[in-house]
């Protein structure tokens, strides 16, 4: 289960992801993002609800920041410390632009 | 009923969870820890779902154990598909940069980085895979 909520102000865009990203969620986020990101120059994930990931999740976040390292720059705020661990451990830490 | 045998596909990836945790509550699994254990049960079960049969489908047996001394919980993954050990898959490089990344190959390597044991044999035209973690 997760929840996937947009907010725009301008060509900044704010996602916030409540639930599990994982292999039965993360094509619905793929989806979303798709069409969402077009014109945007800041795309920031709001992971302060986020329990739960998996690589099909990373695997989302990681075209996205490729997406957007053409287009703009991609920020991650709010990180559980259990996420934080998935990051850190898979490299993305070091690919990824948290905050 | 520490077994579940179900149908190998994506969609039945909820239900495995569900089995798994229901046995993991009554052990007072700390919330990290039964992340970890989430993951790796995910990320194994949907490699069985989109490998072990494919094009076809199988069933997967998905078995929970608890051992003490020290407390530990075991889950074994057996199917009768194509022959395939996960440990013999390369780590992907987790030091190259967003643009040099592999898509692939992931969800192994998070399995076994949590994980304090994995093993794998092949016997009777079964991959048995058990993983252990540490409570």
């Amino acid at each position: 289960m997760l929840n996937i909520n947009k907010t725009q102000a301008g060509t900044t865009l704010t996602v916030a992801l409540e639930g599990r990203l994982d292999t039965t969620t993360a094509p619905q986020l793929e989806g979303e993002l798709r069409a969402a990101v077009k014109g945007i120059e800041e795309l920031a994930f709001d992971l302060s609800q986020l329990d739960y990931i998996s690589s099909a999740g990373l695997r989302v976040l990681l075209s996205a920041q490729k997406v957007m390292n053409r287009q703009g720059k991609m920020v991650i705020r709010n990180t559980k410390p259990e996420i934080m661990e998935i990051f850190d451990v898979t490299g993305f830490t070091d690919i990824l632009n948290i905050e | 009923m520490n077994e579940l045998i179900i149908e190998a596909k994506v969609e039945n990836l909820d239900q495995v969870l569900a089995f798994v945790d229901e046995r993991l509550e009554s052990l007072d699994c700390p919330m990290k820890t039964r992340m970890q254990i989430d993951v790796a049960v995910e990320e194994l079960f949907v490699n069985i779902a989109s490998y072990a049969y494919a094009p076809g489908t199988g069933d997967a047996a998905i078995r929970v154990e608890t051992k003490q001394d020290p407390l530990s919980v075991s889950i074994t993954f057996i199917d009768s598909g194509v022959p395939y050990n996960p440990l013999k898959k390369p780590d992907p490089d987790v030091t190259l940069s967003a643009e040099e990344r592999k898509i692939g190959g992931l969800g192994i390597f998070m399995v076994k980085k949590s994980m304090d044991g994995m093993e794998y044999r092949h016997e009777g035209g079964k991959n048995i895979l058990t993983i252990r973690k540490n409570l």
